[in-house]
């Protein structure tokens, strides 16, 4: 039997949780995507429930991306994996110097999960996706049996239209450019920490998570030659650096005095050990600019509401490396963790 | 963090390098017990700020190297069991056994959780009654309190499905373990001033009279560090054997009573085997007779499990201060972070981690 109109969607009965039924295809499924997905993402490319959503590029030339989301809890100060979700794959698009367009949203979910729960992140998906007018069009959901998944995973993937005139990618990035931070480092990281289970502590920090396109934007439209651009999510400000380094043949040179960090964040680094320097941000980038265009860029990014800061340089030697200057004024390695920080034990 | 900060203060720090320059006048080899500041000291580059007359060797006080191999296997055996819920510290699960690690045990199925609290721990047995938890109770003086705690608790709440394998180690008996080795090397030791915030200064008095050399309590932010070796160094050169505090701040010479009551109630001291190390007299911790039928290796049956320590891996030379992690030559080749052979390049707190991840340059990866 069709589902009727999708104008008007019945909330869903309090208390519910998705059931392995709401993955089977059938009527079930097709009420949930009515009172939830659809009800948050009123695209009319996605209304017309097709299979596949048809963009019209026209002359331009286009960025894509993907990206997975498993963050736990899904809940957490400042956000929600469905924010999180939104602004991650559309500050990956940000990043090639493209304006976030469309998004499609893959949803796995857990038998179980509520479906309070997952309205809430379809509304906060949709509300992150307004933000800069970036449009839900097409969408998949599937279900598994409880045990099989934590709730909630979600993928993204992202289209834009590249803005940039000139590439920004890091092959561009030359010996001389200063090295820009977009704000204070380690927000989101700390913020999911403070609600993990086990782990919780009071704390006032929220996620530091947020769109980077009007940043991206007013920085390109400053007219300053950006060379390239790295948003520092997983493993942070370090190995964010690296990657520039290794991928550039170039060496970057950092000050961690002048690396920003609030005192919360530190705080909490410190309880448990950690590295501010290698903990997630979902709102803060590294921008690579030649020397001479390092105040138009750093005055354009503070009028986008940025709090820039260079915190070092790009040499030619040694190769591939991120040398850090320590707070004590020695210089060392600033190294790719090998993998996840752990806190400590002592 | 304005309190950390100013222990970071970079004028201070190289006032007191101006310092170090002027006392020491003679060549030292100095060994930090904590793998906390073995960690500081290469994150900050002290040892680059300090004269290179003053070599500083790396102690023992990292509680996931120096755990024994048999103890590794024997957690890895009881957490392959369907019925165990396995908690540890996260650091634990990456350290290798003789063939395999509790992280590729989870892969395989068993049931292996990261807890930050042994309370933790207790919380869960007592929301899954129809399984057993047991904690992997590993580290220093500082650890131990929390463990006795879990244990009383569980004990007090009548919990039948909570146990521990119990790997506690003491750090006096370590420290008089390298100074009695006849290839001994350390003339003076920054003890580690978590450790003497519990149990206080007391054990070090008799360790500095009989083996002449000089113990500085220290703490573990680069001032507390410089400021230890300024007091060792001075007491070095005056021919001087004593013990001090440099972090008065936290340690008071009794340590902490009630921690101490606590860990005394629970726990006996006992014959323990040191990774790299060997067997030393009274090093580690047991559960008491009260509390015996709270000890996993018991409950599990995996006392009788024994293993060899390779031969490859120089750990435990590292671990008493005889060679420095990058002279090992296994070190950033065939021993790396993610391909550890020892757990010294598994901790965060490890001296050969510590230094792969600061003296050496970035690992390369494809772009």
């Amino acid at each position: 039997m069709k589902e009727p109109g999708l104008t008007c969607p019945v909330p869903h009965e309090p208390g519910g949780t998705v059931t392995l039924a709401h993955g089977s295809g059938g009527r079930l499924m097709h009420r949930l995507i009515r009172d939830i997905f659809l009800a948050a993402f009123p695209d009319p490319a996605l209304r017309e429930a097709h299979d596949g959503a048809i963009l019209d590029p026209s002359q331009d030339r286009l960025a894509f991306t993907t990206d997975s989301f498993v963050i736990r809890p899904i809940f957490f100060p400042g956000g929600d994996i469905g924010s999180l979700a939104v602004h991650g794959t559309a500050n990956d698009l940000a990043m090639c110097g493209a304006q976030p367009l469309y998004l499609s949203c893959g949803c796995i979910l857990e038998e179980g999960l509520s479906l309070e729960a997952l309205a809430t992140v379809a509304r906060s998906m949709a509300a992150a996706a307004a933000e800069i007018g970036l449009r839900i069009v097409t969408g998949d959901t599937k279900v598994v049996e409880r045990g099989k998944g934590d709730g909630i995973y979600l993928n993204t993937a992202g289209v834009g239209r590249v803005i940039a005139a000139q590439p920004i990618r890091p092959d561009r990035v030359r010996p001389g450019d200063a090295v820009i931070v977009s704000g204070d480092v380690g927000a989101h990281g700390a913020a999911v920490l403070s609600v993990r289970e086990g782990l919780k502590f009071e704390t006032e920090l929220k996620s530091d998570a947020c769109h980077l396109w009007p940043q991206v934007r007013a920085l390109l439209e400053s007219e300053a030659d950006v060379h390239c651009l790295r948003d520092l999510t997983r493993g942070g400000l370090a190995t964010a650096l690296n990657e520039i380094a290794q991928t550039a043949g170039l060496c970057v040179r950092a000050d961690e005095s002048s690396i920003p960090v609030r005192p919360a964040v530190a705080g909490a680094c410190e309880m448990f050990g950690l590295d501010p320097l290698y903990m997630a941000c979902e709102g803060r980038f590294a921008a690579f600019v030649p020397q001479h265009d390092c105040e138009r860029a750093l005055a354009a990014l503070q009028d986008a509401g940025a709090a820039p800061v260079v915190i070092g340089e790009v040499l030619a030697e040694p190769r591939g490396e991120v040398r850090l200057t320590t707070r004590i004024g020695v210089e060392r390695a600033l190294d790719m963790l090998s993998g996840e920080q752990l806190p400590r034990i002592c | 963090m304005k309190y950390l900060d100013e222990y970071r203060d970079r004028r201070a720090a190289e006032r007191y390098a101006r310092i170090l320059q002027t006392l020491a006048k003679n060549p030292w080899t100095v060994m930090e017990i904590c793998g906390g500041q073995t960690h500081a000291i290469v994150r900050f580059g002290l040892d680059q700020l300090i004269p290179k007359t003053i070599s500083l060797v790396h102690g023992p006080g990292c509680p996931v190297c120096v755990t024994p191999l048999e103890l590794i296997d024997r957690a890895i055996a009881i957490a392959r069991k369907p019925e165990v819920i396995f908690c540890s510290f996260g650091d634990m699960l990456r350290v290798p056994g003789s063939q395999s690690s509790l992280q590729e045990a989870r892969a395989q199925g068993a049931d292996v959780r990261v807890v930050y609290s042994p309370l933790d721990a207790v919380e869960l047995a007592r929301r899954a009654p129809e399984r057993q938890v047991v904690f992997f109770a590993v580290g220093f003086e500082t650890t131990a309190p929390m463990s006795a705690m879990a244990a009383s608790l569980a004990r007090r709440s009548g919990l039948k499905n909570f146990s521990l394998l119990v790997a506690h180690v003491l750090v006096p008996p370590a420290m008089e373990a390298i100074l009695s080795s006849p290839d001994n090397k350390v003339q003076g030791f920054l003890a580690a001033g978590h450790v003497c915030t519990i149990s206080g200064c007391a054990e070090y008095a008799p360790l500095a009279a009989k083996y002449r050399v000089p113990i500085v309590v220290t703490g573990f932010e680069p001032l507390d560090i410089l400021q230890g070796l300024a007091m060792l160094v001075r007491q070095l050169e005056r021919g001087q054997c004593e013990v001090q505090n440099q972090y008065a701040r936290s340690v008071r010479a009794g340590g902490n009573a009630a921690a101490q009551t606590l860990l005394h109630e629970v726990y006996e001291p006992c014959l323990r085997q040191w990774r790299g190390i060997g067997p030393i007299p009274a090093s580690g911790l047991r559960l008491r007779e009260a509390f015996a039928d709270l000890d996993a290796e018991q409950r599990f049956e995996v006392a009788q499990i024994a293993a060899a320590e390779p031969k490859d891996c120089l750990a435990g030379e590292v671990l008493r201060g005889l060679r420095k992690p990058h002279e090992c030559p296994a070190f950033g080749a065939l021993c790396t972070p993610e391909h550890p052979l020892g757990a010294p390049m598994v901790s965060s707190e490890g001296a050969c981690a510590a230094y792969h991840r600061y003296h050496r340059g970035g690992e390369k990866v494809s772009a």
